[in-house]
């Protein structure tokens, strides 16, 4: 141990403004780069996520679109 | 010989590859660093001229040894995309760039608040400093490149030839302290040969330095994963992927 008590240990010998700067400003730009990637991990799963939700609501749209149009033709027929 | 590195060219075997490497960098990055921190600030012994500002040093030469190394790491992978067009080295190049261009901006932003007490300056356009500004605007320029086109390959062919062409500035920077005059000071750890300076406050750098190159890989996969699914997003198996993350 270098320091004697934690006030010399923050004051690091006249230099503790230099030094908790340099770590504080690494600790906060890594934090954040570990922070923001792991965010974008989440963000990219969830908007593959809603495209494929939009493709199946579009999917659907289309199947009872289908159905309507079979069942206007069919009640055609049974009228005519 | 080179057989079995085919099957990681494909995007599949390649995401569940460094899926399950990760776990295994973070807990390097935590052991490292946590140990080499705690070494450098509380039990490394002060410069018996800089004095306690020396340990700046811990943060600063390994931050700056890596923003050199991944940028080689993003001119090689640039040279395989153009030359093999490999796609997931476009992926790999696109997760670096962000790592890199951190790493090089700890490296100004220690260096400039070790210069102050040292030198008496925070800044000073001399060739080392000024090189790594510019390392750090190369970095800039390919992340800004790789997020303007909505074409992936085409952002991987522009980002690429800008990596290739800025590679010319590694060994501007690695060479400048000796090729100019300069404020920085020579090197003082290197691979090769004994370190200039007692083993008291070498193997702290040691821990530090492992540390931060487990941190890098950790994100720089983080990353990777995140570009391999954006890109590979109408693949079946991505599909059945994100459907199963979403049940957990």
């Amino acid at each position: 141990m270098q320091f004697s008590s934690f006030a010399e240990f923050v004051a690091m010998g006249g230099h503790g403004f230099y030094v908790w700067l340099s770590y504080g400003v690494s600790a906060g730009l890594l934090g954040l780069l570990v922070l923001l990637s792991l965010r974008n991990n989440n963000k990219v799963i969830k908007q593959i996520r809603l495209r494929q939700k939009r493709e199946l609501k579009l999917k659907q749209a289309a199947h009872i679109q289908q159905d309507q149009v079979q069942q206007n033709i069919n009640s055609q027929e049974a009228s005519s | 010989m080179w057989k079995w590195l085919h099957p990681y060219a494909n995007p599949e075997v390649s995401y569940h590859f460094t899926k399950k490497l990760m776990p295994w960098f973070s807990m390097l990055t935590l052991t490292f660093l946590s140990i080499g921190i705690v070494w450098a600030l509380l039990f490394a012994p002060a410069d018996y001229q800089q004095g306690n500002s020396f340990r700046i040093f811990y943060l600063h030469v390994p931050a700056a040894i890596l923003s050199m190394g991944i940028y080689v790491g993003i001119a090689i992978a640039a040279l395989s995309s153009l030359v093999w067009q490999l796609k997931l080295a476009d992926a790999s190049a696109a997760a670096m760039a962000p790592v890199g261009a951190v790493f090089t901006a700890i490296a100004l932003i220690t260096g400039s608040a070790w210069g102050k007490p040292t030198w008496g300056t925070w800044w000073v356009w001399d060739a080392r400093l000024t090189s790594e500004l510019i390392l750090l605007f190369l970095y800039l320029g390919i992340i800004a490149l790789h997020n303007a086109f909505e074409d992936k390959a085409l952002a991987g062919k522009a980002a690429g030839i800008l990596a290739l062409v800025g590679v010319v500035n590694i060994p501007i920077i690695k060479y400048s302290v000796e090729w100019w005059n300069t404020l920085h000071q020579g090197t003082t750890v290197s691979k090769l040969g004994a370190p200039s300076m007692s083993s008291d406050m070498y193997w702290p750098f040691v821990f530090c330095f492992i540390g931060f190159i487990g941190l890098v890989t950790w994100v720089i996969c983080i990353r990777f994963c995140s570009e391999i699914l954006a890109r590979n997003a109408m693949r079946p198996w991505v599909r059945t992927l994100v459907n199963d993350t979403e049940e957990k």
